[in-house]
């Protein structure tokens, strides 16, 4: 593991000594099984009790880690060699901070889209970091119709920072394309499942993010601003992140709590990176319990709820002294 | 006299500060009562200042034809929000200063004799931020109109997302773009009118989904602020960048029009689609 964190130091520290203890134990021909079992076992009470109580800012960290899962990690594994990409918005470019395509997933044909974050800086630049362009948007808006005209139901990751800020972003209407998919996904006639893989920022999040269920990954944030963004304009201070980080309420409990999600994936203790597989489980058994169940609804039906979904977000209330004039 | 009349060198300066603004293009002293008889509108460079809510509606509607909505719906601070100041701090300071009790006035008027939903937003009330409150106005709105098949005219001015109300905030993009793609089905108008600035989730939603987006002369649309744009990318931005006239170059904007005439275009595209 190549990045670790300043919050696992303590557990890093043990797994130290217990290595340093087994290879005393085996060149000195010792019996340490009772120093190492006891380490052992405290190594695994600290991880749980490490883990289960982080910040919001240490989630926000696990999300972005640089080796997390990241959408083609997950189609490979989902999808094997059944998965064909489709490149491309037949209208300007192909933006390599969105990947789209077909696959097979447990036996059902299904549509795939994401934000494509990379593992390294070469690829990192490829992929312009998962910030989409329009034209991005704009391919995942063919691959939606697509999906809908051959009746198979979407699959999408989310995992950006955001959409790109950028001069040639905003010449080609970044904002109308956003919009333009949000409002598309919203009546699209086949079922959505959306899962927040990592980070999910901002409107370039929720452009691929209207679903009939939309999943979190445990370790995974989803929210209206990064956290040093808000920072910047609320506190004035960019290192203030922390704080942001707490008050937007950004993990998946909260975004539970809020009524904004339908559930949250289990991944490995100390994040998804260390085990993509039991990730990848975690996905492909939350679709197989759900595809099924929306694949048997009617379409009216299927767009009814989604609309009544996002329809009942949002907190207010009628204040009940002022009279009409 | 004071400081202002030294450096305009000006006699007809010399009145209290809170009666007088400045243009932002000229520096053109301007006298608020009077700007409000001229729309709001530089007399010397034809500047658009932005338009309090109610003389925007006066100037849109016929005369006391307009009824409001929702006029009593304010923001219940679902995360207990905290930055320097509580939510519901900043919230109650915008009320009194505004007299609204959120950044979006919405009703039901007439234009020319049509029939519409008309919804407003004012950006001095928090950045004209959408939160739930703006999120559920609007929807109503549409969904209003959608029950009675009238044509909806929304001018929008805002900074974006309301970041106090968190990820309810960004959810309310998709809650008042589905309601607009429920509209389109049953073929009413909705008829996009972007103002003074216009960025993030309000441009990225409700606002750029018009079967007719149009905008005021020189008003900033766009997803990303232009600072933002230029911390990310560390280059100067080309003058007019984001101004309607680009956005109307690069084919995002249908119509860039002038204030005096909104009303009547506004008529005429009414006319033409209902
Ligand atoms: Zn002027």
């Amino acid at each position: 593991m190549p990045l670790e964190f300043e919050f696992e130091r303590p557990i890093l520290e043990l797994e130290k000594r217990l290595r340093d203890l087994q290879s005393l134990s085996e060149e000195g021909h010792i019996d340490l099984s009772r120093e190492i079992n006891a380490i052992a076992s405290k190594i695994e009470a600290m991880k749980i009790d490490i883990f289960k109580n982080l910040e919001p800012w240490q989630v926000a960290q696990i999300a972005r880690h640089p080796q997390r899962p990241n959408t083609l990690d997950y189609i490979n594994i989902l999808c094997g060699d059944t998965f064909v990409e489709i490149h491309g918005d037949r209208e300007f470019h192909d933006d390599p901070a969105i990947v789209s395509g077909f696959g097979i997933i447990e036996g059902r044909a299904v549509a795939l889209i994401g934000h494509q974050k990379g593992h390294d800086t070469n690829e990192n630049l490829f992929r312009n970091f998962g910030m989409p362009q329009p034209e991005g948007f704009r391919k995942a808006q063919r691959l939606l119709r697509l999906a809908e005209k051959f009746k198979k139901p979407i699959i999408a990751f989310i995992d950006t920072p955001g959409a790109f800020p950028g001069i040639g972003a905003e010449e080609r209407g970044q904002c109308e394309a956003i919009a333009h998919n949000i409002m598309l996904m919203a009546r699209i006639k086949v079922p959505v499942l959306c899962f927040v893989i990592g980070e999910g920022g901002s409107g370039g999040a929720l452009a691929i993010g209207v679903g009939d269920r939309v999943f979190m990954l445990e370790n995974s944030v989803y929210s209206v601003i990064s956290p040093e963004g808000c920072a910047a304009i609320l506190w004035k201070d960019a290192s203030k992140a922390k704080d942001a980080a707490k008050a937007m309420r950004i993990v998946s409990s909260d975004l539970m709590s809020l009524g904004v999600i339908d559930g949250i994936l289990r991944e490995p203790i100390g994040g998804a990176h260390h085990d993509y597989e039991f990730a990848a489980t975690s996905v492909r058994e939350t679709i197989s319990t759900h595809l099924p169940v929306l694949q048997a609804m009617t379409q009216n039906d299927l767009l009814e709820r989604r609309y009544k979904k996002f329809r009942s977000m949002g907190k207010f209330k009628i204040s009940p002294e002022i009279e009409d004039a | 006299m004071g400081w202002l009349s030294k450096l305009t060198g000006s006699k007809k300066t010399e009145i209290p500060s809170d009666l007088w603004n400045k243009c932002p293009k000229c520096n053109e002293i301007l006298i608020k009562k009077d700007l409000a008889k001229n729309l709001h509108l530089c007399p010397k460079c034809d500047f658009h200042l932005r338009m309090p809510v109610w003389d925007r509606i006066a100037m849109l509607t016929d005369n006391n034809s307009f009824v409001e909505l929702d006029n009593q719906m304010e923001s219940s601070d679902p995360l207990n929000f905290l930055d320097t100041m509580p939510y519901t701090e900043r919230i109650q300071k915008s009320i009194c200063a505004t007299d609204t009790f959120d950044a979006i006035t919405c009703g039901e008027a007439t234009l020319d004799g049509h029939r519409i939903l008309l919804g407003v937003m004012n950006f001095e009330f928090m950045g004209g931020s959408m939160g739930s409150v703006v999120g559920e106005k609007v929807t109503r709105l549409m969904e209003l109109a959608y029950e009675k098949k009238i044509p909806v005219v929304i001018v929008s001015s805002s900074g974006g997302a309301r970041m106090q109300e968190g990820i309810l905030s960004l959810m309310q993009m998709a809650k008042t773009s589905q309601t607009i793609a429920r509209l389109a089905e049953v073929s009413v108008p909705y008829i996009s009118i972007l103002t003074d600035p216009t960025t993030g989730g309000v441009s990225a939603s409700f606002a750029m989904l018009g079967d007719i987006n149009m905008a005021e002369p020189g008003s900033l649309i766009g997803f990303a602020g232009p600072r933002v744009i230029e911390q990310t990318i560390r280059q100067k931005l080309p003058d007019g960048f984001q101004r309607s006239e680009f956005l109307l170059q690069h084919g995002i904007l249908d119509l860039v029009i002038h204030r005096r005439q909104m009303k009547s275009i506004l008529s005429k595209i009414l006319k033409l689609l209902n």
